[in-house]
């Protein structure tokens, strides 16, 4: 038994050993370092203008892609596990792209299409409306990058709650509209908001399409991640420690978010 | 973050088509925010004829920057393999102080954006390392930054199917006097498997595509650091719109690939448990 248990510790500190090198230490490394110089230089340098007008324009993206991606994702999710229709596979093999291609290939190919040269170029420019080194860019691509999250949190749920309620429901009179909003919705509720959170983090910490899109235009286009990385790029390092622990700070509420999501979720 | 397995099909009662609306309201979405832009790439990859693709393909550098992304992340998938599925076990057969939160913060880097990861990770093993260690501008860099961003997929594909691993084969096995290492490799493996390999799957096509946490910590040397993501974006800065596609071509492929063998690795796993 000695020798189990010496194993079994073992690979304890082998395993957190594997994580404080990769993960723990870094991330505490960058905290340690941003306030380093004290509190208020970090103030300072988190609510500069260029920094402000980044922080609000990545919400102002997160809080138009997220609402869009809960629609789309629970439409799909529903569509996915309730609908009787030729091409439901397809749909469902399609909906994971977004996961598996790379973020640059994502703003390339909105570059394609409704950059100056796009194929909806001439015509964007004709009618006086540029998506691309713009707002509306960001957005777009910020929704493609994220838009599988609801889905694969809410399609498990929908499966395994099946539709027995749904069709009292029906059955007792009630319309499509009510029995949304009345059974399924509540019954989803918890897979809905785990879809959201993840979708909001990764809004806001989205870099490589955004990257590709946005120009990169100072007081205009500049999320947060572009702030870190020109902040980086300038040789300014206590600015892009600041802004990465503006960042890493927000990843840290999505974790907690997550797990008190999910601890109210297996005890419904 | 988790790709989903296929969803079982379920048994159509009347096999009536139903559901339509939301059926084409999603695909109309997905073709339009997706889809089209996908075709964009490959149309442009295209614009020169076959040749022009060709050629921007096997292009020296591209051919480096390719070869060099399949390699790291394989490398990538295989180390995530083997650490993944010993801090699945960790968290769920071990038991020490703070376990939750350690179980917690696995997710981080999901969570992280992957600018801060690459900073993060050059704050440790860069030029102002407090342990002088400095990997930085290396390929040793860039592996760190992929292990970094992929640390989550094998651990989270692999702990729920330990968590509901019977234990009485386990104890049978040992109660005929298999050790510990024999349970493990001919006990327990044998179920992990399409756990471990579709969570690597995903680590791979993560590590494939992935340009925010390499970007600053590589240097994006040609022939040396350079990952494909980054060289497609270098080309798309010079204003090489065509050979930028060609290459996101190929990255397309890939995913396209590894998704395909996602899905059946979800069915050899659904198929072991029954």
């Amino acid at each position: 038994m000695s020798v189990d248990r010496r194993a079994r510790i073992g690979l304890r500190l082998l395993a957190l050993g594997y994580l404080a090198v990769l993960l723990l230490v870094p991330v505490a490394l960058v905290f340690y370092r941003t306030f380093e110089k004290g509190i208020g230089f970090v103030w300072e340098s988190i609510t500069t203008p260029a920094a402000i007008h980044a922080l609000f324009l990545t919400l102002e993206v997160a809080l138009i892609t997220v609402p869009l991606n809960a629609v789309f994702g629970v439409l799909a999710a529903h569509a996915l596990v309730r609908s009787r229709f030729p091409g439901k596979r397809l749909l469902d093999a399609l909906i994971d792209l977004p996961f598996a291609i790379s973020p640059v290939v994502v703003g390339l190919s909105l570059l394609l299409l409704y950059g100056r040269t796009g194929w909806f170029g001439p015509w964007l420019a004709e009618h006086g409306i540029q998506l691309i080194f713009s707002v509306p860019g960001i957005v777009i691509a910020t929704v493609f990058v994220s838009m599988p999250f609801v889905v694969r949190e809410v399609a498990p749920v929908l499966q395994e709650i099946g539709d027995e309620q749904e069709q009292a429901a029906a059955t007792l009179g009630a319309s499509p509209w009510q029995t949304f909003w009345r059974v399924t919705l509540p019954a989803i509720r918890w897979g809905l908001a785990y879809g959201v959170v993840l979708s909001t983090a990764r809004a806001i910490g989205e870099f490589g399409a955004v990257s590709v899109v946005s120009g990169k235009i100072a007081g205009e286009t500049e999320t947060l991640t572009l702030l870190v990385e020109k902040r980086f790029q300038n040789f300014d390092l206590a600015g892009a420690y600041a802004a990465s622990a503006l960042l890493a700070v927000i990843a840290l509420a999505t974790l907690g978010f997550m797990s008190v999501i999910g601890s109210r979720r297996s005890e419904s | 973050m988790s790709v989903a397995l296929p969803l079982p099909r379920r048994r159509s009662g009347a096999g009536i088509p139903s559901g339509g609306l939301a059926m084409g309201a999603s695909m109309l979405w997905l073709s339009i925010l997706v889809l089209l832009p996908l075709a964009a790439v490959v149309a442009r990859s295209l614009d020169g004829g076959v040749e022009a693709f060709w050629d921007s393909v096997t292009a020296r550098q591209a051919v480096g920057a390719l070869r060099f992304t399949l390699l790291i992340s394989l490398g990538t998938a295989a180390i995530n393999a083997v650490a993944g599925t010993l801090i699945a076990w960790v968290l769920v057969r071990d038991r020490f102080r703070g376990k939750s939160v350690v179980n917690a913060l696995i997710d981080l880097p999901f969570a992280l954006p992957t600018i801060v990861a690459g900073l993060t990770l050059l704050a440790l093993y860069g030029p102002g390392s407090p342990i002088g260690v400095n990997v930085a501008l290396t390929k040793l860099a860039v592996l760190l930054a992929l292990l970094f961003v992929t640390l989550p997929f094998v651990i989270r594909s692999v702990q729920p199917v330990l968590l509901e691993l019977d234990r009485e084969m386990e104890e049978a096995a040992a109660s005929l006097g298999a050790g510990p290492a024999v349970i493990f490799t001919r006990v327990i493996l044998p179920s992990l498997l399409p756990a471990i390999f579709s969570g690597a799957a995903l680590a791979f096509a993560r590590a494939v595509g992935e340009f925010g946490s390499v970007v600053l910590i590589s240097g994006n040397i040609p022939f040396d650091t350079q990952v494909a993501s980054v060289f497609v974006y270098k080309q798309i800065e010079s204003d090489n719109a065509g050979g930028a596609a060609a290459v996101s071509v190929v990255l397309l492929v890939l995913s396209l690939l590894v998704l395909v063998a996602i899905r059946w690795l979800g069915a050899w796993g659904s198929r072991l448990e029954r």
